[in-house]
């Protein structure tokens, strides 16, 4: 796969070690944090992050099953996208 | 680079606004598949289509996953199977051998709908046609997923009548023969005028002879995403209103373009068109009727509903055509009863008869579809129906189409449960003055004059 660039989306009500977790999951994955941005509204915690997954040994698909049962397990929502998505609806 | 917001806002579109991809199509020639003996046909298209298509469903759940984009369904539009039976079948049931094998073509390959049991009697019907058109209802209620379609007319040749007074009755029999499960044989048929060849809906999909081998055609969805657009610029002007429409189709566009792009790369197959229809779906929030009462119409059906469709179908087609270069199918905004919550509601409510729904045909893609009528309405009065349809499509330049369910057994006031994307439909009164006399007289209605535009 050539493209590589995907997103990565955290929803979820704030606790302490929820970038913590997901970044070290990342690290151990060989799967690079190129972008992070974060903010938390009403309680809310909402993370952005770009990375890459073209050096990661594991398929894009096992990645993205990996991070939602992560997710499940600090109690919040994780999602892996290819990032053409937002390009193509976000950049004319 | 992207930013949080942006990807805030797509992700809000599809999992709280229902943005979705409604189909990805694939369009494959039968032509090669051509032989005397009907046997040999059915080997050959059984052979070819799942061969062709036989990652169409994991390739398209792939992208589902990679995108997090629901893509609701994967669907196979065929050469119309008329031209293809011509040389081999003899009888009604040598096209119902092959509706067969195709429905068989795609439990294997996992389709829900194989669209092209069609024929094109425009202006003339070919004995293989008349036949084709003959085995419709038995090869639709002796089949699960075969849809099948019949252009009866167009702009340039104008309308074939015999094949309009042919199709009333086909109707009425498809009903009969599905009225165990509320006549829903004919919530798989439909009738055109001007048929597009690359149009990835069902249940008028096939792919047309001016197509390639192998293609891959994609339809958009979003009725959802456009209505809460819509709902932060209430009280705005025209400008605000068709700006906001604009933006929204074009990015609901460019999303139906990346998946097209996507499943025709890792499938090896042409990509052809995007169709910008927004297509409603019975779930709440998901509908076009919601759209044109948010506009300012208290119920769809009021006075300016058809302006507002109006309105609503162009801008739909400026944003899109500005995403895609390759636009095609039916490209607008669909407005079919029984999957459309609010257009379900207006019917019910009174607001909306068949009489409006016919003027909004005018403006919109499409035509009268998914509309339940009483099953005792005659197939002359079917006919009439359609052949007023038909000449909208044919004076207008426009693809028109009707896909109309005579419920056997029930009546206004009640209603007929088809499951599914196909939802349900209450029965709509239909004026009972009769057709007869002028479906009975046979022949053509002439084509129109391309001039004295008024």
């Amino acid at each position: 796969m050539a493209k590589s660039k995907s997103i990565i989306t955290v929803v979820g009500k704030d606790q302490v070690g929820i970038i913590a977790r997901v970044t070290g999951y990342l690290y151990e994955n060989n799967v690079n944090v190129e972008d992070i941005t974060q903010s938390i509204v009403a309680g809310f915690f909402n993370m952005m992050m770009i990375v890459d997954t073209g050096a990661s040994t594991k398929e894009f698909l096992a990645i993205s099953k990996e991070l939602e049962e992560l997710g499940r397990k600090i109690g919040v929502l994780i999602k892996l996208q290819r990032e053409d998505i937002f390009e193509s609806m976000q950049r004319i | 680079m992207i930013n949080i917001n942006e990807v805030i806002e797509t992700n809000k579109m599809i999992e709280k606004e229902n943005l979705d991809v409604r189909t990805i199509t694939m369009g494959i020639s039968l032509l090669d598949c051509i032989s005397d003996d009907v046997d040999k046909v059915c080997s050959n298209i059984y052979k070819k289509i799942t061969t062709l298509a036989k990652d169409l469903v994991s390739v398209g759940k792939d992208i589902e996953r990679e995108y997090a984009i629901p893509i609701v369904n994967k669907r196979i539009s065929v050469t119309p199977i008329a031209l293809i039976g011509a040389s081999c079948c003899n009888s009604v049931d040598d096209y119902v051998k092959i509706a067969r094998t195709l429905d068989e073509a795609a439990h294997k390959v996992g389709v829900n709908f194989l669209g092209g049991f069609s024929a094109l009697p425009a202006k003339g019907m070919t004995k293989s046609e008349e036949l084709l058109i003959r085995s419709i209802p038995k090869a639709l209620s002796e089949t699960e997923n075969v849809c099948a379609s019949v252009n009866l007319g167009s702009t340039k040749t104008g309308i074939n009548m015999d094949a309009v007074a042919l199709m009333g009755r086909i109707i009425k029999e498809t009903a009969f023969l599905t009225k165990d499960r509320d006549s829903i044989g004919c919530a798989k048929l439909v009738v055109f005028c001007n048929a597009p060849d690359d149009n990835p809906f069902m249940a008028g999909a096939f792919h047309g002879v001016t197509e390639t081998d192998n293609v891959i055609n994609v339809g958009v969805s979003g009725p959802g995403v456009i209505k809460y657009a819509l709902e932060n610029v209430r009280g705005k002007d025209f400008g605000v209103l068709s700006d906001t429409i604009k933006k929204t189709a074009f990015k609901i566009t460019r999303l139906g373009q990346l998946v097209a792009q996507e499943a025709s790369r890792r499938l090896s197959v042409p990509y052809g068109i995007v169709d910008l229809s927004l297509a409603p779906t019975p779930a709440v929030g998901d509908s076009i009727a919601e759209i044109l009462e948010c506009m300012g119409l208290e119920k769809v059906g009021a006075p300016g509903t058809t302006a507002a469709l109006a309105l609503l179908n162009d801008q739909v087609k400026k944003g899109g055509i500005m995403a895609s270069s390759y636009v095609g199918g039916l490209s607008g905004a669909f407005i079919p009863v029984s999957e459309d919550r609010g257009m379900i509601e207006g019917v019910e409510c009174g607001s909306l008869t068949l009489e409006k729904l016919e003027a909004m045909t005018c403006v919109c893609s499409v035509g009268l579809d998914m509309i339940a009528i009483p099953g005792k309405t005659t197939a002359s009065t079917i006919s009439g129906i359609i052949a007023d349809e038909m000449a909208i499509g044919m004076i207008n330049q426009k693809t028109t189409a009707v896909r109309i369910i005579p419920v056997e057994g029930k009546d206004v006031g009640e209603s007929a449960e088809f499951g599914g994307l196909l939802g349900y439909a209450p029965i709509m009164k239909v004026n009972e003055f009769s057709s007869e006399e002028f479906i009975k007289r046979g022949g053509r209605i002439p084509a129109p004059v391309h001039s004295f535009k008024n």
